[in-house]
C-alpha cells in the first residue's frame, strides 16, 4: 500500500475547513467575513478546476479505478488508512459542490439572518460543510467516509437550527436524529465489513479497492444484513420513501442557502453512497433486494410528485419535487445497466444544479413578499418578469423538458432501466406528466394572471402607499421597494446556472465522458452485463 | 531476636515483593497517609496549598514511578506479594488512566474560585465556624442560604484530598487484585472515603447528604453481595485466587451450583460499583446530590476501577466457563443500555441525565468486557480512557454554570447559553456529541473498539441493541445542544463563573484528550493493546 500520492484532494478538502476556521471569528466585520468566505469558496472552485484538469479519462479507461490518490496511515488497529481518491461519479459531485458553494454564498449576501445571529457564523458553516462534503466524495476508505458521513450533519445541524425559520429548532433535531438513527445503523455495517474483512483476508481493512475485491467471496446471507445497514443510511438520506420525512422539515426550515446544500449537494451522499458502496460491496445482495429498492423508487417518483402538486409552502414544494427525483436516482442505479447508472449519476449533478436553481428562485420570491405560501403570491410575472422566467427555466429543467440539463439525464435512466426493469420504468414515466402538471400549474398560480395574493400586493402597497397597487408598474420601477425585480447580484446568481442548464441539456458529453468509465468499471464490480449493449468507455 | 530466629518454629515467610511494580500504589497510598496528618497537624489556612501540593505531587510521582516501570517490564506481566497483586500490561494501563483523571479530579476539587471557598463543608456548623455563613442564626437550617462571599474568604474542608487519594489507591489495588480477598478490601478502601465525600456539598446539604447515606447503604448491600459471592466461591473452588477457580472450574465434576451462584453474587457486587443497569439507582440520586467536583471523580474514576475489576475476573477467573454465564450478562448489558437511554430521556437534570448516559455507557462498556479477547479487552481499556476523560470535563462545565442559588443543574436553565457564554457552550456542546459518539471525538473511536470487539465475537444481536441505543441516548444529548444553542435566554438565568485556573485546566485537559483519542487514537489503542491478564 503506497503512502502519499496527490496532495491536491487533501488541498480540496482542507481549504474549506482552514476557511470555516478563519471566518468563524469575525462576528464583528459581516462584510469581510463575507468576502473571505466567498474568497475561500472561489479558491475552492479554481482547485476544483485544477482537479478536473487532473482527471484522467483515458487512465479511467484503462482500469484505474482512482486517481489524485492520496493515502497515508491512519489507525493501524482499526485497518483504516486516511486515503482520498476519485473517479468520475465523485469527481463530478466535487464539481457541483464547488459551482454551488459561491452560488449560494452570493446568494446568501443579503439573507436576513434572526436576530443576533451574524453572517460570519453561517459563513463558516456553510465552508464546513462543504470540507465534509469533499471528504465524504472523494473517501476511498470505508472508516473516513462514515467519518465525514455523520460529522458533516453536525454544521448542516447548526445551520438549519440556528438561522432557519419560525420551527428550526423542531427540523433541526428531526433532520440530526434521523440521520443520526441511519448512520448508527450504518455503523453496525461498518463495523460488520471489518470483521468480515478481518476472517476473508486475514486483517481487516477499509480499504475500498480490497473490499471491493473480496466482495464476490462473501456469501449472500452475511452481504444481505450488511447492505441493509448500509442501504438504510443511504436511504434516509436520499431520502426513499418512507424515510423521507425529515426532508420537506429541514427543506422547509433551513435557510434558502443551506436548503440549497442540503437539497443540492448532501442528499447526493445517500444516492453517491448506493453506487458506491452498496452495489460494489455487497453485489449478491444488491440484486437480490433490487425488487425492494426499486418499489420504493418508483413509490417515490409517483408519491413525491402528489404531494408536490398538492403543497401549499413553496419550500417544501421543493423539497417534495427533489423527493420525486430521488426515486429516479434511485431507480436507475438499481436497474443495472451502465445507461442507466450514467444517467443516475447525471441526474445528481443535473438535480443539484435544477433543484438549487428552483430552491433559490423560491428564495428570491420569498425574500420580496415574506411569505412562503403559494396561495399569497400570484401574476409576479408582471412586476418582476426576470424573476417569473428564472423560475421559469428552473421549473422547466425540473420537469426535464428537452433541451434543458434533466432532460438528458432522466432520458438516460429511463432508457437504461427498461430492458432489465419495464414494469417499473413504465410506472416512473407516469411520475414525468406528474412534473408537469406541478411544476405549470405553480409557475402559473405564482406568475401569471393578474396580481394577487397578499404577499404580492401587501409588498407593493408598503412601497408606494394606498392606491399605488392599482399601478404595479409604478412601484416596480422604483428600485428596492415594493416588489422588485431581479438585482444585479441575484442576476448573477441566477446566470450560472442558467448558463449549465442549457449547457448541459445540449452537450452533456464531456461530464458524460468523466462518468461513462467509472459506471463501466461499477457494472464489472458488480458482476453482471448489460442487457442491450451499453456504454462504452 | 537471634533466638526467636534459631527456633525451630514454622516462621511466616515474607512474600517477596516488587517494590518497583508497585510503587505508584504505594505512592499514592503512602500521599494518602501524610496528608491525614497534613490535615492533623497543619493550620487551617496552611492546609488547602499544602493539600493540593501533596496530591500533585504525589500523583505525578506515581505517574514517573508507572512510567519508569512501563518502560522497564516486558509485556508478560507478574503478580507480586503471593500473587495478591496482579501487575500487567491491562493494569499499569488502568493505573495510568486513573492516576490521570485523578489529577483531573484533584484539580476540580482544589477549585475555590468557582464556588467561593471550595465546594466542601463537613456540615452547616462547620461552615458557620468557618467564616462563611457568619451571623447569629439557626445554622442549621438546610435552607439557609447565606453561603458567605469570596471576600469573607471561608475555607473549604480539606479532608477531602486524602480521602480522594485514598479511594484512588483503592481503586489502583482494585484493579489489580489478583484473588477475591484483595478485591474486595480494595473495594472497601476505594468505597469508604466516596461515601463521605458525597455528604460534603457546601449547597444543598440535604441531597448531598441524603446521596451519601443512599450510597453507602447500597453500597454496603452491594458489598454484602459481593462478600456471600466471595465466600461461595471459596467454598467451591478451595481458594480465593482468580486462577484456581478457573482452574477449578475446568477441572472438577463439582456442582456447578456453588460456582454459578458465587459468580452472580459477585457480579452483583460489581455492576453495582460500574453503575450497570439494572443496579444503578443509586446513580442519579448521587451524582445529582454529590458536590459536582466528586460526581467528576466518581464518574470517571470509579467506572474505570469497576470495570477494570470486571474486565479481570471474567477474564482471568471466569474466561473458561463463559458460556454459562453469557446469557446473563446479555441480558444485563441489554436492561442497562435501554434503561440509561430510553429513562434519560425524561431527565431533567443535567447532572441525572449524564447519570443515566453513564448508565448507558455502562452498558456498552460491558460489551466489550463480555468478549474475553485480546480485541475486547483493548477495547475496553480504551474506552474507559476516553470516557472517563469525557466526564470528566462534563462535569468540570456544569461546575461552571451557576445561579445565585449555586449551580444551575436544570436543563430549563441552560437555554440560550451560547449567546451569554459561547466558549463553555462550544466546550459542552463537544463533549456531548462525544458521548453522543459522533466521529472526530473519542466518543466515536472508543464505540467502535468495542462494538467491533463484540461483533466479532458472536455478539450481532447486541451491537446494534448498542447502536440503536446510541441513537435514542443522542436525542437527550441534542436536546442540550439546542436548548443552549437555538432557545432565548430566561432574563434571570444562571451566569457562567469565569473558571478558576485548576478547572480550566481539567476541563482543558478533558476537552484537548477527547478530541486526540477521536483524532489520532493509535498512540493509545497500542497502549491498551500491548498485553493481556496475566494468569
Amino acid at each position: 500500500m503506497t503512502t502519499g500520492g496527490s496532495v491536491l484532494l487533501l488541498v480540496l478538502l482542507v481549504l474549506p475547513l482552514v476557511g470555516a476556521l478563519v471566518v468563524a471569528p469575525m462576528g464583528g466585520d459581516a462584510r469581510r467575513a463575507k468576502l473571505v468566505a466567498l474568497g475561500f469558496a472561489l479558491a475552492s472552485l479554481v482547485l476544483t478546476a485544477l482537479t478536473w484538469a487532473s482527471y484522467s479519462v483515458a487512465d479511467a479507461t484503462g482500469g484505474a479505478r482512482f486517481q489524485l490518490e492520496f493515502s497515508i496511515a491512519w489507525i493501524p488497529a482499526f485497518g483504516t488508512r486516511f486515503a482520498l481518491g476519485v473517479d468520475g461519479i465523485a469527481l463530478v459531485m466535487l464539481a457541483l459542490i464547488a459551482v454551488l458553494v459561491p452560488i449560494v454564498m452570493a446568494f446568501s449576501w443579503e439573507e436576513k439572518l434572526p436576530e443576533d445571529r451574524t453572517p460570519a457564523g453561517f459563513y463558516s458553516l456553510i465552508l464546513a460543510t462543504q470540507g465534509l462534503l469533499v471528504g465524504v466524495f472523494a473517501a476511498t476508505d470505508v472508516f473516513l467516509f462514515y467519518v465525514f458521513f455523520e460529522a458533516m450533519l453536525v454544521p448542516m445541524y447548526f445551520m438549519i437550527g440556528r438561522f432557519g425559520g419560525p420551527r428550526r429548532q423542531y427540523a433541526a433535531v428531526k433532520f440530526f436524529l434521523y440521520s443520526l438513527l441511519g448512520g448508527l445503523i450504518m455503523l453496525a455495517s461498518v463495523i460488520g465489513l471489518f470483521v468480515v474483512s478481518g476472517e476473508q483476508l486475514g486483517s481487516g481493512t477499509f480499504t475500498w479497492t480490497e473490499l471491493q475485491a473480496m466482495a464476490a467471496g462473501v456469501d449472500e446471507g452475511t452481504q444481505i444484513w450488511l447492505f441493509l445497514g448500509f442501504f438504510l443510511a443511504f436511504a434516509i438520506k436520499a431520502p426513499l420513501v418512507p424515510f423521507h420525512t425529515w426532508l420537506p422539515d429541514a427543506g422547509a426550515e433551513a435557510p434558502v442557502g443551506a436548503g440549497v446544500l442540503l437539497v443540492g449537494v448532501l442528499d447526493k451522499v445517500g444516492t453517491f453512497g448506493l453506487l458506491r458502496y452498496c452495489l460494489p460491496l455487497f453485489p449478491l445482495a444488491s440484486q437480490r433486494l433490487a425488487p425492494l429498492v426499486l418499489t420504493l423508487a418508483v413509490v417515490g417518483v409517483l408519491y413525491g410528485a402528489l404531494l408536490a402538486v398538492g403543497q401549499t409552502d413553496m419550500k417544501r414544494f421543493v423539497a417534495y419535487t427533489s423527493i420525486a427525483h430521488f426515486g429516479f436516482i434511485a431507480l436507475g442505479i438499481f436497474s443495472f445497466s451502465s445507461q442507466a447508472f450514467a444517467g443516475a449519476t447525471l441526474y445528481m449533478v443535473n438535480h443539484g444544479i435544477s433543484t438549487g436553481m428552483l430552491f433559490i428562485v423560491v428564495g428570491l420570491l420569498i425574500t420580496r413578499g415574506g411569505s412562503r405560501l403559494v396561495g399569497d403570491y400570484g401574476g409576479v410575472s408582471a412586476v418582476a418578469p426576470l424573476l417569473a422566467g428564472a423560475f421559469l427555466v428552473a421549473g422547466l429543467s425540473s420537469l426535464a423538458l428537452p433541451g434543458t440539463n434533466s432532460f438528458v439525464s432522466e432520458f438516460l435512466v429511463l432508457v437504461g432501466s427498461y430492458p432489465r426493469q419495464p414494469v417499473y420504468t413504465i410506472l416512473a414515466t407516469a411520475g414525468i406528466i406528474l412534473a408537469a402538471l406541478y411544476v405549470l400549474w405553480m409557475y402559473q398560480r405564482t406568475m401569471q394572471g393578474p396580481l394577487r395574493g397578499s404577499a404580492v400586493l401587501g409588498a407593493l402597497e408598503r412601497a408606494g402607499g394606498p392606491g399605488t397597487m392599482l399601478d404595479p408598474a409604478v412601484s416596480a420601477k422604483r428600485p428596492g421597494s415594493g416588489f422588485p425585480d431581479l438585482t444585479r447580484r441575484e442576476i448573477a446568481v441566477v446566470t450560472p446556472l442558467i448558463v449549465l442548464i442549457v449547457a448541459l441539456g445540449f452537450f452533456p458529453g464531456p461530464v458524460l465522458d468523466v462518468i461513462t468509465p467509472s459506471v463501466v468499471a461499477t457494472m464489472n464490480e458488480v458482476g453482471l452485463a448489460d442487457p442491450v449493449e451499453g456504454l462504452s468507455p | 531476636m537471634s533466638n526467636l530466629a534459631q527456633a525451630p518454629v514454622p516462621q511466616i515467610e515474607v512474600p517477596p515483593i516488587d517494590y518497583g511494580a508497585i510503587a505508584p500504589l504505594l505512592i499514592v497510598l503512602g500521599a494518602a497517609c501524610v496528608a491525614v496528618l497534613v490535615e492533623a497537624f497543619l493550620p487551617r489556612h496552611q492546609r488547602w496549598p499544602a493539600q493540593v501540593a501533596l496530591s500533585v505531587v504525589a500523583l505525578g510521582l506515581a505517574g514517573l514511578a508507572l512510567g519508569l516501570y512501563a518502560g522497564s517490564s516486558g509485556p508478560e506481566g507478574i503478580t507480586t506479594i503471593s500473587d495478591a497483586l496482579a501487575i500487567d500490561r491491562p493494569t499499569l494501563f488502568l493505573w495510568g488512566t486513573l492516576l490521570a483523571l485523578g489529577l483531573g479530579s484533584i484539580l476540580l476539587i482544589a477549585d475555590r474560585s468557582v464556588e467561593p471557598g471550595g465546594a466542601f463543608i463537613a456540615s452547616a456548623a462547620t461552615r458557620a465556624a468557618a467564616g462563611a455563613g457568619g451571623g447569629p442564626g439557626p445554622i442549621d437550617d438546610p435552607d439557609d442560604r447565606s453561603y458567605g462571599s469570596a471576600d469573607q474568604a471561608p475555607t473549604m474542608q480539606t479532608e477531602v484530598f486524602p480521602f480522594t487519594l485514598f479511594a484512588l489507591g483503592g481503586m489502583m489495588a482494585f484493579c489489580a487484585a489478583n484473588d477475591l480477598l484483595t478485591m474486595f478490601i480494595a473495594l472497601e478502601v476505594l468505597s469508604l472515603p466516596l461515601y463521605l465525600m458525597c455528604g460534603l456539598a457546601r449547597r444543598r446539604r440535604l441531597l448531598s447528604q441524603e446521596a451519601a447515606v443512599k450510597y453507602f447503604l447500597l453500597g454496603a448491600f452491594a458489598s454484602a453481595f459481593f462478600l456471600y459471592g466471595l465466600a461461595l466461591l471459596y467454598g467451591y473452588a478451595g481458594s480465593v485466587r482468580f486462577t484456581d477457580i478457573a482452574a477449578a472450574a475446568t477441572g472438577s465434576g463439582r456442582s456447578d451450583a456453588l460456582l454459578l451462584g458465587g459468580f452472580a453474587l459477585l457480579v452483583v457486587g460489581l455492576m453495582f460499583k460500574a453503575s450497570v443497569g439494572p443496579f444503578h439507582t443509586w446513580t442519579p440520586d448521587v451524582y445529582q446530590g454529590a458536590p459536582t467536583p466528586v460526581t467528576a471523580f466518581m464518574a470517571a474514576c470509579t467506572k474505570v476501577a469497576a470495570f477494570g475489576g470486571i474486565l479481570r475476573v471474567l477474564s482471568v477467573a471466569f474466561g473458561d466457563t463463559r458460556w454459562e454465564w453469557r446469557g446473563v450478562l446479555w441480558a444485563i448489558a441489554i436492561i442497562s443500555m435501554a434503561l440509561g437511554a430510553v429513562i434519560g430521556l425524561t431527565q431533567t437534570d443535567v447532572k441525572r441525565m449524564v447519570a443515566y448516559s453513564s448508565v448507558a455507557h455502562a452498558g456498552f462498556l460491558l460489551l466489550g468486557a463480555m468478549s474475553i479477547t485480546a480485541q475486547g479487552i483493548s477495547g475496553t481499556l480504551f474506552y474507559l480512557l476516553a470516557y472517563g476523560f469525557n466526564t470528566l470535563a462534563i462535569f468540570g462545565v456544569i461546575s461552571l454554570v451557576r445561579d445565585a442559588d449555586g449551580e444551575a443543574t436544570h436543563l430549563s436553565q441552560w437555554a440560550g447559553l451560547a449567546k451569554r457564554s459561547p466558549v463553555v457552550a462550544g466546550v459542552m456542546a463537544f463533549l456531548l456529541l462525544a458521548l453522543a459518539g459522533i466521529p472526530l471525538t473519542s466518543g466515536f473511536t472508543s464505540k467502535f473498539a468495542v462494538f467491533s470487539a463484540a461483533l466479532a465475537d458472536g455478539m450481532a444481536p447486541l451491537v446494534i441493541i448498542a447502536l440503536v441505543a446510541s441513537a435514542v441516548a443522542a436525542f437527550f444529548y441534542v436536546r442540550v445542544i439546542v436548548l443552549m444553542y437555538f432557545s432565548e435566554p430566561a432574563p434571570d438565568g444562571p451566569t457562567v463563573t469565569v473558571p478558576g485556573a485548576f478547572t480550566t485546566a481539567a476541563i482543558t485537559l478533558g476537552v484537548i484528550i477527547t478530541l486526540l483519542l477521536g483524532i489520532v487514537p493509535t498512540l493509545a489503542l497500542s497502549w491498551a493493546g500491548s498485553g493481556t491478564f496475566v494468569g
